[in-house]
């Protein structure tokens, strides 16, 4: 007789049901079994959203001081219609509900920062519903939109009421109410564009603009409160500081070249319009950007370009929504060209061509 | 590779027994010896039910691939052979022995008499040596196969996953051995350098190797320290190998192919004290710790012994463990009791309670790209997941599933918890089924010509 054939097969005995069980599972029950990683980073996508939110709050503020408490309809209406938009979607979609992860409130805050403070409420709610319902939720959801929902937002709204959409008003100093005699003014980019329109108008001072007691969208202009947000999601890893950096970086020497050298030029350009809001904020959304350092490079550099092209010569004055728009839409191929070479395989050999013509 | 390419990821280290010596289990009641402890054939047990063994003494071998002999760990009478189903899954048979009380040590235990590579290697296999740090490859197999075409003998030292210290340990405790066995690869392989490869967040370690190097260098054989950053998974083979040599074991390859041997730094001291004494591994050190664990330590236990047993000794659990992980938090297998016996190649037993082990719900993706960064093989989990949730045969291959080593990296850096190692492990089984079929598929016509001619 061989050993094998003696072999017994056993049971699992459970644990003996100790009385150490204090958590209130019944003795004797099985512990979960999973394959690995058994352990996880507490990162989580509601986590990341939150940070975003926070990180825009001072924006809010100095848009609240500037601007008025109007400021706080407007966000409150954006807010609140994305987020009950992303919740009706889901339900009638049938999908998980997604509310809960912040997304929606997040491109509610964005679309908001991208409105002038005098625009009617209804009209904002009519973004909130191009920005969730057309652009996020009928492509998917969250992840799945081939561009932001909140510049796709304003884009339709600024085609679908551009009066509205571009009747600026100067900030009204320290006011707390809704001011009713706000006066018109033109945005530093248009003045700078030399419109007929804005001829008289003069620009605000470098220290203005940077605090941002200019006309502009809401929460566009205040420099400083952009850039503290902005360096609280580098800091804590929310974003990655390369798709800002080489987006404002282009910019800057695009239009230093193209200014004839001159730095001041250059500066308004940079604090000018929503460059800042959008390459901090818009342009690092996850799911519209390149997944590689390499194609967040190239992606920055191109909204770069985009946005001095557009700014210089397009008949816009700003160019930083259709910037950010094309570009999310040239995502993929970034993606695709700037695959990583996985580690230890040969880089795939030079074009045959290539070799050919070379011959 | 530049500064585009950091390896790997931080993770919480929860290193809280490196200041603990290992605890000597003196008696064990009862040890059982599965007959697959590694990769390779199971052994065939050379005991029946009945038979006294003494410490030492073989009790299960086997001549097919890749084997090595496996040796009683404690003397007393073989009780029964019993078919256990392991954390793999498999049905495994095992020799399950009741002490005696005594340790009583096998007459035959003798140092190894080295002259020849061969003796060697024979002596290695004969030890019953596989890769401590976890992956158990049979050693004198590694050995064989690196004799000829390895320069450097890389030591790792690294120890990257959360909580385990039990190499920490055995550099501080048995550095000397470490030395010796690095001497003795280095004479029988003949390799002239020697680099020990270790995170830089083990000071003492570091200093106590240090100047233990200095002294055992000499001018045929250059040993020294490779300092390397604490990131995960710094101590997977190929990882390590580029961030000490900065060369590039290629997709598919061993590291001999590079000119390397890697070897696990507890490895590397069992030899030297083997060819001491001629004790076979019959013992481990194993970190036992994690959120139900009252008082981690680190444990020297006999292989075999059950884990009911080992927290038995280790004391009063904090909570019922909800999960319990048999090697690293980052790659070790979940069993579902206390009723596994350790093998050789577990480094650690990982006790959590309900908080540690609770698994937050998966959501959608959103293209964070913290998998593809994180990822130390340069792979797009993101993608390769997509990949197999579509059971795209072509696109996984496309995106080099296979050379996935399975750390985990991307599920512990997902914000959105998605599963993404788990689902590569399966659709690298989706190419191994396509793969079997593609052979099938070519050799049938083969066999039909042969069958009409």
């Amino acid at each position: 007789m061989t050993p094998e054939n003696e072999a017994v097969p056993v049971k699992h005995p459970l644990p003996a049901s100790g009385g150490t069980q204090s958590d209130g599972s019944p003795p004797g029950a099985l512990a979960m079994v999973s394959t690995s990683p058994h352990t996880h980073a507490h990162r989580t996508t509601r986590g990341i959203m939150l940070d975003v939110c926070a990180a825009l709050l001072p924006a809010l503020a100095a848009s609240v001081y500037y601007f008025g408490t109007r400021v706080l309809a407007v966000t409150a209406v954006s807010v609140g219609c994305c987020v009950l938009f992303e919740f009706l979607s889901r339900i009638v979609m049938k999908r998980p509900q997604t509310v809960g992860d912040c997304s929606a409130a997040v491109t509610g805050l964005l679309l908001a920062y991208n409105l002038p403070a005098t625009l009617p409420l209804w009209m904002v709610g009519f973004g909130a519903l191009v920005a969730i319902v057309v652009v996020k939720q009928m492509f998917g959801g969250i992840g799945r939109n081939f561009v932001n929902p909140a510049i796709a937002a304003r884009i339709v709204l600024l085609f679908s009421f551009a009066g509205p959409m571009t009747a600026w008003t100067l900030p009204t100093g320290h006011s707390w109410q809704v001011a009713p005699d706000a006066v018109a003014s033109a945005t530093p980019m248009a003045i700078l564009g030399g419109g007929a329109e804005t001829a008289g108008q003069s620009l605000p001072s470098l220290l203005q603009m940077f605090l941002g007691a200019r006309a502009g969208s809401l929460g566009e202009t205040c420099a400083a409160a952009l850039l503290l947000g902005g360096l609280y999601l580098i800091v804590f890893k929310v974003i990655s500081p390369i798709i800002p950096l080489t987006y404002l970086g282009t910019v800057a020497a695009f239009f230093f070249l193209a200014g004839g050298l001159d730095w001041r030029f250059t500066v308004y350009q940079l604090l000018g319009g929503g460059l800042l809001l959008g390459a901090l904020f818009m342009a690092t959304d996850y799911t519209t950007s390149p997944l590689t350092r390499k194609g967040k490079a190239i992606y920055g550099v191109g909204l770069g370009l985009l946005t001095a092209v557009i700014r210089l010569y397009g008949s816009l004055p700003e160019g930083v929504s259709f910037a950010i728009l094309i570009m999310n839409i040239l995502v993929p191929h970034i993606d695709a060209l700037t695959a990583p070479i996985p580690f230890g395989k040969p880089k795939p050999p030079r074009k045959e061509g290539r070799r050919h013509a070379k011959a | 590779m530049g500064i585009f390419f950091q390896k790997g990821i931080h993770v919480r280290h929860n290193k809280r027994t490196s200041a603990l010596q290992p605890v000597r289990i003196e008696h064990c009641s009862e040890v059982t010896l599965l007959m697959k402890q590694h990769i390779g054939a199971p052994c065939r047990p050379l005991v029946v039910p009945g038979d006294l063994v003494k410490v030492g003494q073989v009790i299960g071998d086997t001549d097919e691939g890749l084997a090595v002999p496996l040796h009683a760990s404690i003397s007393g009478r073989v009780a029964r052979l019993e078919i256990l189903r392991v954390v793999t899954g498999e049905d495994v048979k095992a020799v399950v022995i009741t002490s005696d009380g005594k340790m009583t040590l096998a007459e035959d235990l003798a140092p190894p008499v080295l002259e020849t590579q061969e003796d060697f290697f024979r002596a290695v296999r004969a030890s019953g040596l596989v890769g401590l740090g976890g992956a158990g490859f049979p050693t004198h197999a590694k050995l064989r196969s690196a004799a000829g075409d390895a320069d450097t003998l890389l030591v790792n030292a690294a120890e990257c996953e959360p909580y385990i210290t039990a190499d920490h340990r055995e550099a501080l405790d048995a550095a000397d051995d470490v030395m010796e066995g690095i001497a003795l690869i280095a004479r029988f392989l003949g390799i002239h350098t020697a680099v020990i490869g270790i995170e830089n967040n083990k000071g003492d370690a570091i200093a106590k190797l240090r100047s233990l190097c200095a002294q055992a260098s000499s001018h045929a054989l250059k040993i020294s320290t490779g300092i390397l950053p604490s990131r995960y998974p710094q101590g997977a083979e190929k990882v390590f190998i580029h961030s000490l040599t900065g060369r590039v074991v290629p997709v598919g390859a061993l590291p001999s192919a590079v000119g390397v041997l890697v070897m696990n730094l507890a490895s590397v001291a069992f030899l030297g004290r083997y060819a001491k004494t001629g004790r076979p591994l019959i013992s481990r050190t194993v970190t036992v710790d994690g959120s139900a664990v009252a008082k981690p330590m680190n444990v020297r236990v006999p292989i075999g012994i059950k884990l009911n047993e080992l927290t038995e000794f280790s004391g009063q659990l904090k909570s019922a463990p909800a999960k319990i992980i048999l090697s690293g938090p980052m790659m070790g297998t979940a069993s579902p009791d206390l009723n596994a016996p350790i093998s050789k190649c577990n480094n650690a037993v990982l006790l959590f309670d309900r908080a540690e082990a609770a698994v937050q719900p998966e959501s959608a993706c959103i293209r964070c790209g913290a998998c593809v960064r994180g990822c130390p093989m340069k792979l797009q989990p993101l993608k390769l997941e997509a990949a197999y949730r579509a059971g795209n045969a072509a696109a996984l291959r496309a995106l080099c599933a296979m050379n996935c080593m399975e750390c985990g990296c991307c599920s512990y850096v997902c914000p959105a918890k998605r599963e993404l190692v788990q689902r590569i492990r399966l659709g690298k089984g989706i190419l191994r089924t396509a793969d079997t079929k593609a052979k099938a598929d070519a050799a049938a016509p083969a066999a039909q010509k042969e069958a009409s001619t």
